[in-house]
This record gives structure tokens, C-alpha cells and sequence, in this order.
């Protein structure tokens, strides 16, 4: 086998971080290797410096026997590496044609060949089997599409190695299934491929070789024939660490009903006719793709905005005034689905964040005055029952961890004993260790007899928490089946839109 | 009514709407220059009062009109170089940072004028750009008069429509331009670096923006006096907004917007009894309703305004 | 190279930056005026000479920094909130012609003279804020940026003064001169210091910082304003109610630049004309970003930059130096500030 690329030694500090230590990996012609780790493990820093992104601090990068040199992209593209990028790195309001060609031609000629561009394009996606108009708008295109027009920048590139980071990240399973089995006809036509991913499912399948990092450091590498879920499991955490198991549920009265909600719009999918009931004390788990409704059905109960039909009823009472005090007043608890976007604003104090959804309340204002004494008592008892490193009362907050951001948020919410939790994407991001915090804190709602709607697009997470679980497609909710009859290939089905088992389920259950 | 045809039929209103379209068309499309990469510009302003200025002392003493008119598109390029270092790789605040351009540029214009000219009751004038006819073309009756007996910079306003039109969508260079503004990610993945080309065409916008001015001094009056841009350059900002950053779009927005300005000075002097200032006001208050009409409907660079590092999204 | 934001932006460094963005805008300053052939030192010991070396000068240099103080606030409210009021010029030029207007009503010269100060005031600022929300509402229900709103009725602003003052509200006593009627004398601010032009409405403009810091920092308000600026879309998930927040940011921030105007017919001048104003609407702007953007700050940025305008007319005349030398150093504080504030925050990497 010829070896195609080679890492060798790579180290990369960012301050007192050492994002990559003393890495080497390589690739042979026609490989696929996977690229396991946790968030935080180093695997993006490492492909960025490879793509030169990043120049490292020390190492070398060799494509086909050749030193790349460092921190340059352009050198990468000509050598032959291309970059498949998680967040699509993609102009909406430009054509696929446009996006493709950017960058590929002398960029001070003349004249642009549009008519030979639009023809090795055309050429690509038949031979690779990657449909899509060269001159649609990217803004028309769907997420799976998007995807092909990224990989299909690399080929048209002339790219012999591809390197994709996360691919499957907003994939529905069948349209993954689909993108590995394009891979692996990209690897008989002489391909080699790296992908980077936490899924040990897709890992196991996809790949002929697993590397798996962990802090920045290369901790094993195996065939994957030759090695196990459990084992990579371990190698990637590190230790074992066992999410919280869920006891039985005992579910109370109904504390929150959504009946017939519909709505347009309002920074994501619409929703259409949504039905759903949640009891006290049970989880309900929505599980589905991103981009399905989610967003706009989490905002919906957090109190961002009433629904243009349907009623959303609290305790039984429907609610009439859609705005966050409400909400929380009714003793609804929200768990945002960014952190970083949407649940804190990174320049102001901690305080400050921990208070403000709650500033109108006695507790923290009189007379439009802020009771700033009692704010900071508050946060500095969240700090400490929730186990915030890093933070203080008056540190901006953009200084803490994920982890430690989400357990403050999660300390806010709590704090104030909310009957309902609506908890979107709650461990999206955290390593290992912080998700099993999360889950528990989560299940302990739930044990003390809140109604937990959580909203998550990890398949674990929602089989380990929920007590039913329905799925979200196009904006309409499917019936909710029992956790202990759901696997895997039932809530893909499910995702996928073929409601038929789970309707069979319900009626079962009605009977 | 008769006063409106007396108006509408005389060549002069036409011709003088080309006239007083000339820098509003250059500054526009160096808005949309700017723009189009990413970076708002509200030096504009201050870039044009320094054109007037340096493009005028230029010619007063003792250069050619032409020699003029590249001077102010060397300082207004030097303007534009300290923006685009303040805003490309440092990430400033684009409007306090274009704000600060403008009142630095057009004091510093001021300054530099009273040092070489010292005050004097009379401003000192220099002989402008006078119309130069196109042989044939300008003989064509009415048509001709409008279109091919204009100065020099008209003509030259025109022509850098087309270029930049084919530019921005024909070549390689307009591709990445437009890509820059709309995603830098991108355009940095595909090995071209944003930054660097971000400031390449706040310069050259910048640059128009100065010959813009200079049109102002050497061919519509022929002295410079301070406040004399008296705002053209923020309505060439609202230009490009109802041009929907397009060129072509930018050429009929200022020629619109010139009409109105040529339409109302004629209808000041025609009407009676309407105070002169609501006149004045009417091309401020256009603008503004430009603005209303494209809010919502113009297609804006994604990263208009999103400064861009490496690694940071 | 790259630059890497600082974790804890050290104290000494902030708190030094607009001393080093002023010293770097006078140095270079001082080369123009090296270039125009007189000694900088000199020309800068004349400038602290005219603004302090005198009691006439020292109550020209506050009379100047009171406008100043205002419009500055109101750039420094708006910014805070993102609101990009840069119509500072034109809120002060209706609050001019508002307090003008309002006080031409006969009712207003028959009260006692306390109430029609008061009233007066608050005249002024009303139609500040009139001119504001216009283009906040075009920014909520059209999505209008507010930038060049605002930029452009300054200039419509200007023309509405002057068709007022040439019509409806010229002085027929002032040959014809386009100046408006003078406001009553129960309308003037009394004097602070015999004999100068100095008047009380220093102290209010004083007392304006001092409650607007206290707005910005103990209130309710002020946090969702802060909050609304810093991320819109987190405030909104806290429940922060973007477009009243707006609204009222907008009230405060066009009532201080109509404020100012008030302030400067009722203590100053007397009455309106379109000259009333040496661009102090633009000039609060930089003020507030060398205050970066705290209402205490805005204050002594304010005594800085009426220091240059008052100081540089006394040293244009002793050095004939072109007295816009003023006008380019406080334009270049501003650049020199906004780069040191970025060296505060952020570290330089290879």
C-alpha cells in the first residue's frame, strides 16, 4: 500500500492549552480511518493544521512523500488534501456553481470559464453519484444537499485525500448510510479518506481503521475489525463512565398539553399541528434531525412566541400571554438549546446572567432598582451547589467551560423549582463526564415530579432519559411510543417519517 | 403643468443630471465596493471632502486636471488603507471606525487647506473640466447633448459601471470578491486570504469615493470650501442599499436621485411661495424612503459588517 | 500574526488606554503642526494656556464642555444598546428649536421663573427624542438600519431650523438676519460665574452623567439595555423586551442631545440659528467612545475636547496655525482610541 499522508509529531498549545501533543497518524491509498474523540479531544485543531488553518508549533505534514508547508491552505489544496468542514463553509446567497469555483482559477485572468467549470461539475456528481443543480442557490438547497456541494468543492479540486469533520452531524441516519456508501465508492476509485466523529456506531461501520484521541494525544489506534464498541468506548473517555441508569417513572397528572399547536416561521421550521402531552414526574423524549421543528417548538413553550393556531395548556389552563416572565412564572424552566447564543450573553458577569430571566421578580428588583445583594447571594449559592468551577460573581462568563456554563444555566433553572423543564439539546457538546451531570440533574427533576419535555437529536440520550418518545419530522410531531419498546432502528424509522408502528403502538396502548 | 415640460424638455435638466450624478455614481460604486467585501464604509464622507480638497490643490498648483483627479484617488486609497487596517485585521467597529475616517479626514482637509490657502475673502478658483464632445455622437440632436457632451470624469464614471459590473461577475477576482462578502470561511478554504483582499478593495472603493469628491472641485464648482460634500457620501450609502449591491442598479439609483436634485433646483426658481428649503430637503428625505422601499427586499452580504479571524466563528 | 482576546483584560491597562490613545493622537498632531512650521510644545502649552490660564478662558473651556457632555451621553446611552445614534446634530438642533418654540407660547414668560426653566427643558428634550424614534421606528418595523437614518435627518434637521427661522419664527428685530425670536427671560439659565458665559446648565449636564450612570448601573433598565446591545438574541430568551428596551434607550439618548440644544439657546445664545452648533452632535460621539462609553468618563472626555477647541482658537491666533488642528486631534483620538481599547482586550501573537 502506498502511504498517501503523514502526520508526524504534531503539537499545538493555544496559552496553557495543549489543543495537540505529539501527534503522528497516517493514511494509506483507498483507507478510510476514522478520527475518534471526545469534544475538546484536539481532532478539528489537528485537520485545521493539516489543511493549514493552523500553523503547529512543532511537526511535520508529508502528503505523498512530500512536506507540506505549514499554514497554508492553498499549498494543502494543491497537494491534493480537501477539507469536507462540519459548519458548511458555504455562501448562501451564491450559486452551487459560484461556491465551487471560488478560488480555482488564476484570479486575475480576465475572464471566468464558467462553461468548462459548470462542465467538470456536471461530470463530478455523475461519477460519484452526487446530484445537484450547478445553478441553484445554495440558500434553496437542503441540508444533504449543502453537504454534497461541499465535498463536491473538494473533488472538483482535484482532492486525492478528504478529510471530512463530522459529516453526519445534521444527517438523517438513511442520508448517512447513503453519504458512506459514496465514501467508500470515492476509496475504489483511489480515494483515501479521514472522518472525524464521536459515534462509535458509525465508526464501527464506516471504517477501516479507528485513531482515537483523547486530550490532544493519540491513546490507541486499531483495525476496526479488529477491536469493539465497549473498547473504543473506553479508549475515548478514557475511564468508564456510566451515564445515571432512569428508575421507574410515576407519572402524575398532565401538567403540560399541546393541542393542534401550528406556527411559521420564526428562525427555523414551522410547525403543523402539534399534539403532545406531558405528565408530571416522566420524560418525554422528541427526537429528530436538526432543521425538523425543533427550535421553534422549544421556543414556542419557553415564551418566545405564541403559536398562530392551537392551544398550549399549563396545568390545564391554556396559556393566553406568550412572553418569558409568563412562562416562568407558570413554573416552566428552560434549558436553551445554545448556550453560547442564546442561554448567556458572554460579556456581562455571572450574576448578571444568572438573574436576568428572573430581574422582574421581587426577589431580585424593587421598584425597577436591582437587588444586586441578593442577585449575587443567589449566584454564589448556584455556584456552589452546582459545582461551577472557574466561575465567580463578577467574572464575565464567556471564561467558563461548556460544561460549566451548562451547569449554571442548569443551577438558574432549577433554582427556581420549575414544575416543567423544557430542556433542548442540554448536552450538546459536553464531554462525557458533563453529560452524565447533566442527565442527572435532569432525572432528579424528574424524581421529584416535574414534567421533563427533552428535546435532543442524540439517540442516546433520548432512549437513556425518556420515558416515551416521539419524533419530529417536518414540523409535525409522531405519536410517542414507550421507551422500553424503542431501539434504534424503530426511531429511525420513526425519524424518517414512517409513523405507521408507532401508530399501531398507540393504538395497542389506547386499548 | 407647462412649468413641468418647460422643465422635463430643456437639454440642461437632462445634462446636468448626469453632471450632478457623476460623484454620487463613483462614490456609490465605491460603497458597493466596500460593501461587497464586507466592510461598510461611512468614511465615505470625510474620503470625498479630502478628494475635493487634495484633488483642487492638486490642479491650483499647477498640475493638470487629470493629475488631479488621481491624487484624490491615491488619498482616497490612503484613507481607505487606514480603514481597512483598522477594520480587516483588527476587527474594529466598522461605524465608529468609518465615523472616526470622516471627521479625521475632513478636518484634517480643512487643515491642510487653510495652511496652503490662507483665508482670503475671495476663494481662489482653478479653470475646471470643461464638457468635451464626442465627434458625431454629440451632434445626434437633444440625445447627443444629454449623453456625449459631458467632462471627462462623467465619462469615466460611466465606463467604471461596466467595469466593475464585469468584474464583480465575470471574472475569477469579482468571484472572490463576492465570496469574501458573503462567507470569508469559505474563501479562506479555498486558499485565498480574506483579509488581504478585503483591504485591496476598501482601497480601491475608497479610491473612487476620493475621485468622487475631486469631480465636486474640478469639474461641478472649481474651489473647495468646508462642507461642500454636504452629505452626498451618506446618501451614496443609501444608494447601495437601493441598489441591492448591484452595479448596474447603482448607476439608476444615482441618476434617479440626480434627476430629483436637477428637477427640484429648476422648480425652486419656477415655483413660487414653497419655501426653498423644503426643496433641500427632498433629496435627504428620498434617500430615506430608498431605504423603507429596499429594506427588506435587497439581498445583503452575509458577512456585511462581520469581521473576520481565523478559527473564530 | 494574530490576535488573541485576554481572558482578564488587565485594569491597568484599560483604565490607561484613553491616556495613551490621547497622547498618540497629540503626537501625532503635533507633527501637522511641526509640518506648519511652529513648535508643537509651544502650540500645545498655548492650547492648555487659553483654556486654563484664565478665568475667562477656564469658563469658555466648561460653557464649551457642557453641550458636549450632553451629546456625548446621549452617543454613549445609544452605543451601549447598539443603537447606532449618530443623529446627535440634529436631536440638538430640534431641542434648540423646540425649547425656542415652546417658549414663544405668551403662557410660558408669566411663570414663575423655576417652572419655566423646567418646562422649557423638558421641551427641548421631547423634540430630540421625536427625532430619534423616527428612525428607531423605521429600524423596528422596516428593518432600516439607523445609521444612515439618522445621518441623513441631521441634515434635514438643519433645513427644518432654517425654514422656522427664516419663517414662522424669525426675528423681525434682527435686519433680517435668519435668527429666530429670543426666548423670554424666564426661559434663561441663570449665570454660574459673574460676568463670563458660564451657566448652571454645567450642573445639569453634571447632574445627567451622574444619573445616567446610576440608570446604567443599578437599574433594571440598564441591564436589559446592556443585555439588549450584548447579545439581542440571549436577551430575548431571558425575556428582555427588545423593542420597548429600544424605545426607552432612544427617549434617553435623543432627550440628552435635545437637552443640549435646549441648553445651549437657554444659557448661550439666546436664540436659534443654524450656526448654533460646532458639530457637537458628531463630537459627542467621539466623547463618548474616549469615555468608552461610561457616563462618568464622558465627562472628563468632554473637559478634553472643549480644552482643544477653546485652547486651539487662542494658540491659531498667537501661532497662525489653522485652529482645525482642534477638530483633527480629537477626530484622531477617537481612531487612537478605539485601537487601544482593542490592545486592552486583546494580546498580539506571532
Amino acid at each position: 500500500m502506498t502511504r498517501v499522508l503523514e502526520l508526524t509529531g504534531i503539537t499545538k498549545r493555544f496559552g496553557a492549552l495543549a489543543a495537540n501533543e505529539d501527534v503522528s497518524l497516517h493514511l494509506d491509498r483507498g483507507e478510510i480511518v476514522a478520527l475518534l474523540g471526545e469534544n475538546g479531544a484536539g481532532k478539528t485543531t489537528l485537520m485545521s493544521i493539516l489543511f493549514g488553518h493552523y500553523t503547529a508549533d512543532s511537526g511535520l505534514v508529508k502528503v505523498e512523500g512530500r512536506e507540506l508547508p505549514p499554514g497554508r491552505s492553498r499549498a494543502a489544496i494543491q497537494a491534493g488534501v480537501g477539507m469536507v468542514h462540519q459548519h458548511f463553509a458555504l455562501a448562501p446567497n451564491l450559486t452551487v456553481l459560484d461556491n465551487v469555483m471560488t478560488g480555482t482559477e488564476r484570479l486575475w485572468s480576465p475572464r471566468s470559464a464558467r462553461a468548462a467549470g459548470r462542465a467538470k461539475l456536471v461530470a463530478l456528481s455523475e461519477r460519484f453519484g452526487l446530484r445537484v443543480d450547478p445553478d441553484a442557490l445554495v440558500a434553496d438547497l437542503s441540508v444533504g444537499e449543502c453537504q454534497r456541494v461541499e465535498i463536491l468543492k473538494a473533488l472538483y479540486n482535484d482532492a486525492r485525500i478528504l478529510i471530512l469533520d463530522e459529516p453526519t452531524a445534521v444527517l438523517t441516519a438513511q442520508e448517512a448510510e447513503g453519504l458512506f456508501a459514496t465514501l467508500r465508492q470515492m476509496t475504489a476509485e483511489g480515494l483515501s479518506l479521514i472522518f472525524i466523529s464521536h459515534k462509535l456506531h458509525e465508526v464501527m461501520s464506516a471504517s477501516d481503521r479507528v485513531v482515537v484521541l483523547r486530550r490532544g494525544r493519540v491513546v490507541a489506534e486499531r483495525r476496526t475489525a479488529e477491536t469493539s464498541r465497549a473498547e473504543l468506548a473506553e479508549l475515548m473517555v478514557g475511564r468508564k463512565v456510566e451515564r445515571p441508569a432512569r428508575p421507574p417513572a410515576t407519572p402524575g397528572k398532565v401538567l403540560l398539553e399541546g393541542v393542534d399547536l401550528s406556527l411559521a416561521g420564526h428562525g427555523g421550521a414551522s410547525l403543523h399541528g402539534v399534539s403532545f402531552r406531558l405528565r408530571a414526574g416522566e420524560t418525554l423524549g422528541v427526537i429528530g434531525v436538526s432543521g425538523n421543528g425543533q427550535t421553534t417548538l422549544a421556543g414556542l413553550v419557553s415564551g418566545l412566541y405564541p403559536p398562530d393556531a392551537g392551544e398550549l395548556l399549563v396545568d390545564g389552563q391554556a396559556v393566553r400571554v406568550f412572553d418569558v416572565p409568563h412562562a416562568i412564572a407558570a413554573g416552566i424552566g428552560r434549558i436553551p438549546e445554545d448556550r453560547n447564543a442564546e442561554g448567556t450573553i458572554g460579556d456581562m458577569s455571572t450574576w448578571e446572567n444568572t438573574v436576568l430571566e428572573r430581574i422582574w421578580s421581587p426577589r431580585f428588583s424593587r421598584r425597577g432598582m436591582v437587588r444586586r445583594g441578593a442577585a449575587r447571594r443567589a449566584t454564589e449559592e448556584i455556584i456552589r451547589d452546582y459545582d461551577v468551577r472557574g466561575a465567580s460573581v463578577d467574572g464575565r462568563i464567556r471564561l467558563l467551560s461548556g460544561g460549566n456554563m451548562q451547569k449554571l444555566i442548569l443551577g438558574r433553572v432549577l433554582d427556581a423549582g420549575p414544575d416543567i423543564l423544557v430542556a433542548a439539546q442540554p448536552s450538546r457538546g459536553l464531554d462525557e463526564g458533563a453529560i452524565a451531570g447533566v442527565h442527572e440533574r435532569l432525572l432528579e427533576a424528574r424524581g421529584r415530579g416535574a414534567g421533563v419535555l427533552l428535546i435532543s437529536e442524540d439517540l442516546d440520550e433520548v432512549i437513556g432519559l425518556s420515558d416515551r418518545i416521539c419524533a419530529i419530522v417536518g414540523g409535525r410531531l409522531s405519536p410517542a411510543i414507550p421507551a422500553d419498546r424503542a431501539d434504534a432502528r424503530m426511531l429511525g424509522l420513526m425519524m424518517a417519517g414512517d409513523w405507521s408502528a408507532a401508530e399501531q403502538m398507540e393504538r395497542a396502548d389506547a386499548v | 403643468m407647462s412649468v413641468l415640460f418647460d422643465i422635463l424638455g430643456a437639454v440642461g435638466m437632462w445634462e446636468a443630471m448626469l453632471r450632478i450624478g457623476t460623484p454620487l455614481i463613483l462614490g456609490t460604486l465605491g460603497v458597493l465596493l466596500c460593501e461587497r467585501v464586507g466592510v461598510l464604509n461611512l468614511g465615505i464622507e470625510g474620503i470625498m471632502t479630502f478628494g475635493a480638497m487634495v484633488g483642487w490643490l492638486t490642479v491650483f498648483s499647477g498640475a493638470d486636471l487629470w493629475t488631479g483627479m488621481l491624487v484624490a484617488g491615491l488619498g482616497g486609497a490612503a484613507f481607505g488603507l487606514l480603514h481597512a487596517l483598522l477594520t480587516v485585521p483588527l476587527g474594529l467597529s466598522q461605524h465608529v471606525t468609518g465615523l472616526g475616517i470622516t471627521l479625521f479626514a475632513s478636518s484634517f482637509s480643512y487643515y491642510v487647506f487653510r495652511l496652503a490657502i490662507p483665508t482670503s475673502s475671495q476663494p481662489p478658483t482653478v479653470e475646471p473640466f470643461r464638457p468635451a464632445d464626442i465627434p458625431v455622437l454629440s451632434d445626434i440632436p437633444f440625445l447627443g447633448q444629454v449623453l456625449f457632451s459631458q467632462t471627462g470624469p462623467t465619462y469615466l464614471a460611466l465606463v467604471l459601471v461596466v467595469v466593475l459590473a464585469w468584474v464583480l461577475y465575470r471574472t475569477p477576482l469579482g468571484l472572490a470578491l463576492r465570496m469574501a462578502g458573503e462567507n470569508p470561511h469559505a474563501l479562506d478554504a479555498q486558499g485565498i486570504d480574506p483579509i488581504r483582499l478585503r483591504i485591496g478593495a476598501i482601497m480601491a472603493g475608497s479610491a473612487l469615493m476620493g475621485m468622487g469628491g475631486a469631480f465636486l472641485t474640478l469639474a461641478a464648482f472649481n474651489s473647495f470650501f468646508p462642507t461642500m460634500v454636504q452629505g452626498r457620501g451618506w446618501i451614496c450609502v443609501a444608494l447601495v442599499v437601493f441598489a441591492s449591491w448591484k452595479p448596474a442598479r447603482a448607476l439608476l439609483g444615482a441618476l434617479l436621485f440626480a434627476f430629483f436634485d436637477a428637477f427640484q433646483l429648476r422648480l425652486q426658481t419656477a415655483v413660487e411661495g414653497v419655501p426653498y428649503q423644503l426643496f433641500l430637503m427632498l433629496p435627504y428625505l428620498l434617500s430615506i424612503v430608498a431605504l423603507i422601499v429596499m429594506a427588506r427586499r435587497a439581498r445583503v452580504p452575509q458577512a456585511l459588517m462581520q469581521p473576520y479571524r481565523r478559527g473564530e466563528r | 500574526m494574530r490576535f488573541e482576546r485576554r481572558d482578564h483584560p488587565s485594569a491597568l491597562l484599560t483604565v490607561l488606554a484613553p491616556v495613551g490613545a490621547v497622547l498618540a493622537a497629540l503626537l501625532v498632531a503635533g507633527v501637522l503642526i511641526a509640518i506648519a512650521g511652529a513648535n508643537p510644545l509651544r502650540a500645545y502649552g498655548l492650547i492648555l494656556k487659553g483654556a486654563f490660564g484664565s478665568r475667562l478662558g477656564l469658563s469658555e473651556m466648561l460653557t464649551r464642555a457642557t453641550p458636549l457632555i450632553l451629546t456625548g451621553l446621549a452617543a454613549a446611552v445609544a452605543f451601549r444598546a447598539r443603537l447606532w445614534n449618530i443623529g446627535g446634530e440634529g436631536q440638538f438642533y430640534l431641542g434648540a428649536l423646540g425649547v425656542t418654540a415652546f417658549a414663544m407660547v405668551p403662557a410660558v414668560a408669566a411663570l414663575p421663573g423655576p417652572v419655566a426653566v423646567v418646562l422649557c427643558l423638558m421641551a427641548g428634550a421631547v423634540a430630540g427624542m421625536v427625532l430619534l424614534l423616527v428612525p428607531l421606528a423605521l429600524r423596528l418595523r422596516f428593518g432600516v438600519d439607523e445609521v444612515v437614518t439618522t445621518l441623513l435627518l441631521n441634515f434635514v434637521a438643519v433645513l427644518f431650523v432654517s425654514l422656522m427661522i427664516e419663517g414662522a419664527m424669525k426675528d423681525p428685530l434682527a435686519f433680517g438676519w435668519p435668527q429666530s425670536v429670543p426666548v423670554p427671560d424666564a426661559a434663561v439659565l441663570p449665570k454660574l460665574m459673574a460676568r463670563t458665559r458660564l451657566h448652571i446648565g454645567l450642573l445639569i449636564a453634571l447632574a445627567m452623567a451622574v444619573l445616567v450612570w446610576w440608570l446604567q448601573a443599578r437599574t433594571v433598565f440598564g441591564i436589559r439595555a446592556r443585555a439588549a446591545g450584548l447579545n439581542p438574541r440571549a436577551a430575548a430568551f431571558a425575556g428582555v423586551p427588545l423593542g420597548r428596551t429600544l424605545v426607552m434607550v432612544a427617549c434617553l439618548s435623543g432627550g440628552l442631545a435635545g437637552l443640549a440644544g435646549a441648553i445651549e439657546v437657554m444659557g448661550v445664545k439666546g436664540y436659534v440659528t443654524t450656526d448654533l452648533s460646532p458639530n457637537y452632535g458628531y463630537s459627542g460621539i467621539v466623547i463618548a467612545m474616549l469615555a468608552n462609553l461610561n457616563p462618568l468618563g464622558v465627562i472628563a472626555a468632554a473637559v478634553f475636547s472643549a480644552v482643544m477647541f477653546v485652547g486651539a482658537d487662542s494658540m491659531s491666533r498667537a501661532l497662525s496655525i489653522p485652529s482645525y488642528i482642534a477638530d483633527v486631534t480629537v477626530a484622531l483620538s477617537l481612531l487612537t482610541m478605539l485601537v487601544a481599547i482593542f490592545l486592552a482586550q486583546y494580546r498580539i501573537r506571532r
